[in-house]
């Protein structure tokens, strides 16, 4: 899977003002059936964006030409339900490379972080205004910076700073993952084992 | 002064890394077909092994057919992640119970059944629903497929502590009032994000009342709430449930993990970072009438009216009225099983609101057990023959219709009464509607073809 390293990243956004937005409308479980991690962009929101004929659904945020770039702004409790990563590869392989949202699942949090989209919670106040803005001028960017932790509507001027751990950031900006760490304290598992009493 | 939960995440912590995770230990880890094979894809990549072969277990249940699982399975796609996970086993030494095997079934159903479910454990699964484990006092919970990855590279996974709450349910549930009951009370009552961020123990008289089986049904169901897991202390209920399983520890070695395990429970005095107290006497037989399972109402309630414009799309879905009855509602199809309800006290449930009845002609019932022994039970219990008699058809073991992966889809624009834990768009197959309910409920509406309380019939 592509490890981009983040930075800061400017960019149009993809409006979804919905809460709840579960895993099973992220990507349906019939779905899930491949056994690699690529391709799940196609089929990303898939009832939404598709009637049960196929047919693209116009009035879908993915399917209006208005929006575009590589943020996605969604409503509440983002990727609650299932725990399917899939959910993450299948944003990820779109081509989005941050969401906001005012509150995240945590599993699917930790599913975007691992790999490599970046969750940004943002104030109800931040994401009414965001969703304010796209709707009065679709072509609005988002200033999303890392090193700074901070997210700025670029038509507004609003900015905010968001929490990210330390070693999650310094994992997006350097393109590293969980295993390299765990690997390397091979020592301390096996001295763990050792003294295990439970 | 520690609660049941910080003293197991506590003893697990192999490393602590500053302002980030806990690298924790893993005790035991459960595998399915449908969140492992980019998992065992990557660790082949990265030229390793599976570091700790014998704490995985694998099952496929997610794909799987509930007729027919003698043969080869029809879709290719699926049959392709069922013989991937064979081979992923074999090739890692793993212990693997494939289609057919006499121990297949749901993961978290075969997990307990087995006995390698134990109180004190870190259990994880590439499963949202893994928290059904809880039950026996384990700290159990979903993982996305880097750490399924994670586990098998380390048997560690870097994890962020959660924050802990206490539910206390008080005094003594009403009678025909269930675990699914308790659970869908608590889950509209907090939300379907109420419990985001935090670790969430059960406790009080009506928990405690509850058995091994209920626990399930009840810490299953805590991600609907957005928690991390669900648990329940240890007590006389979990022992007796946990001894002489196969996998359990035998003889002296049982009592002495015995009073271990009793002495897991948490502390008098110790701290929860939030906790919320619920009157068992107010809560009743329910059933959702939205997509989410937050959305419930008792049986005997009327549609609510919407708050807003996405609640109004939601009951355009469900095909509601705002104001009228729920109960009444004509039910097109019945599905009992999933890890929330498809354990054997499930089916002995069913069994007795069906008995002396008939399934309704226009109901399509599919009752699929959670596993091949709960099947096997279910068969020298009788139970088999009774619902046979009323004209019922006993299917094969697997997720199924919980989430349609495999051919048990709910046809469009249909409504279906079902056991398992979501209501989700779409979730039981397109367009397909889905009610929330106990096993009882579910009996209920299979017999008279509508939405009823199983207390009247």
């Amino acid at each position: 899977m592509a490890r981009p390293k983040f930075g800061t990243i400017i960019s149009r956004c993809v409006p979804l003002p919905i809460e709840n937005i579960d895993t099973d409308q992220i990507i349906p479980a019939r779905f899930l059936k491949s056994t690699t991690r690529e391709g799940f962009g196609q089929n990303l929101f898939r009832d939404w964006r598709y009637d049960a004929d196929g047919n693209l659904r116009p009035d879908f945020a993915l399917n209006d030409p208005r929006y575009g770039g590589c943020i996605l702004v969604a409503g509440k409790n983002f990727g609650c339900g299932s725990s399917r990563e899939h959910a993450a590869w299948a944003i990820a392989d779109y081509g989005f490379r941050v969401v906001i949202s005012t509150f995240f699942a945590d599993i699917h949090r930790n599913n975007e972080l691992n790999s490599f989209v970046l969750p940004v919670v943002v104030s109800e106040v931040f994401l009414a205004e965001l969703f304010d803005s796209i709707d009065a001028d679709p072509a609005v960017e988002v200033r999303v910076d890392l090193p700074s932790q901070t997210v700025t509507n670029l038509t507004t001027g609003r900015s905010e700073k968001f929490e990210i751990n330390s070693y999650k950031k310094q994992c997006l900006m350097e393109g590293l993952d969980d295993i390299e760490y765990l690997m390397a304290h091979r020592e301390d598992i096996e001295q763990y084992e050792n003294g295990n009493k439970l | 002064m520690k609660t049941l939960f910080d003293k197991i995440w506590d003893a697990h912590v192999v490393t602590h890394i500053d302002d980030g995770p806990d690298q924790l230990y893993i005790d035991r880890h459960y595998c399915h077909e449908v969140t492992s094979p980019q998992a065992f894809a990557g660790l082949r990549e990265r030229g390793l092994k599976v570091f700790r072969p014998g704490r995985t277990y694998c099952s496929p249940d997610h794909n799987i057919p509930t007729h027919d699982q003698d043969k080869p399975i029809a879709d290719p796609v699926s049959r392709k992640a069922v013989d991937t996970l064979r081979e992923n086993a074999e090739a890692n030494g793993l212990t693997h119970y494939g289609l057919g095997h006499p121990l297949n079934g749901i993961i978290h159903v075969i997990g307990p059944e087995q006995g390698l479910t134990l109180p004190g454990y870190t259990i994880v699964c590439g499963d949202s629903h893994t928290s059904t484990h809880g039950a026996v006092g384990a700290v159990a919970f979903g993982i996305g497929t880097s750490e399924v990855e994670m586990v098998l590279a380390s048997q560690c996974i870097l994890q962020p502590k959660p924050r802990t709450m206490r539910i206390t349910v008080n005094g003594k549930l009403r009678p025909g009032v269930s675990a699914k009951d308790l659970a869908l009370y608590i889950i509209a009552r907090l939300g379907t994000d109420g419990a985001t961020g935090y670790f969430v123990e059960y406790a009080g008289e009506a928990v405690r009342s509850l058995s091994m089986e209920g626990r399930m049904t009840l810490c299953n169901m805590s991600i609907e709430m957005g928690a991390r897991g669900g648990m329940v202390g240890p007590d006389a209920t979990t022992i007796e449930y946990i001894r002489g399983r196969a996998n359990a520890p035998e003889g002296e070695a049982f009592e002495e993990a015995a009073r271990r395990w009793l002495a897991l429970a948490t502390a008098d005095g110790a701290r929860f970072d939030r906790e919320v107290e619920f009157d068992a006497a107010d809560i009743g037989v329910r059933v959702t009438y939205g997509t989410n399972p937050g959305m419930g109402i008792d049986v005997g309630a009327t549609i609510p009216e919407p708050k807003n414009e996405s609640d109004a799309k939601v009951l355009e879905y469900m095909q509601f009225t705002p104001g009228t009855p729920i109960a009444g509602t004509k039910v097109d199809y019945v599905f009992l099983g999933s890890c929330t309800n498809g354990r054997i006290e499930d089916f002995r449930e069913f069994a007795r609101v069906v008995k002396g009845r008939r399934r309704h002609p226009d109901v399509t019932a599919w009752l699929v057990p959670g596993s091949r022994a709960v099947m096997q039970q279910i068969v020298d219990e009788g139970i088999d023959v009774e619902l046979v008699r009323a004209g019922f058809e006993l299917r094969q073991p697997g997720c199924s219709a919980c989430l349609a992966m495999n051919d048990d889809k709910i046809p469009a624009g249909k409504l279906c009464v079902s056991t398992s834990n979501r209501n989700f768009e779409g979730r039981q197959g397109p367009g397909a509607r889905t009610v929330l309910a106990s096993p009882a409920t579910a009996a209920a509406a299979a017999v008279t073809g509508v939405i009823t309380n199983h207390l009247t019939i």
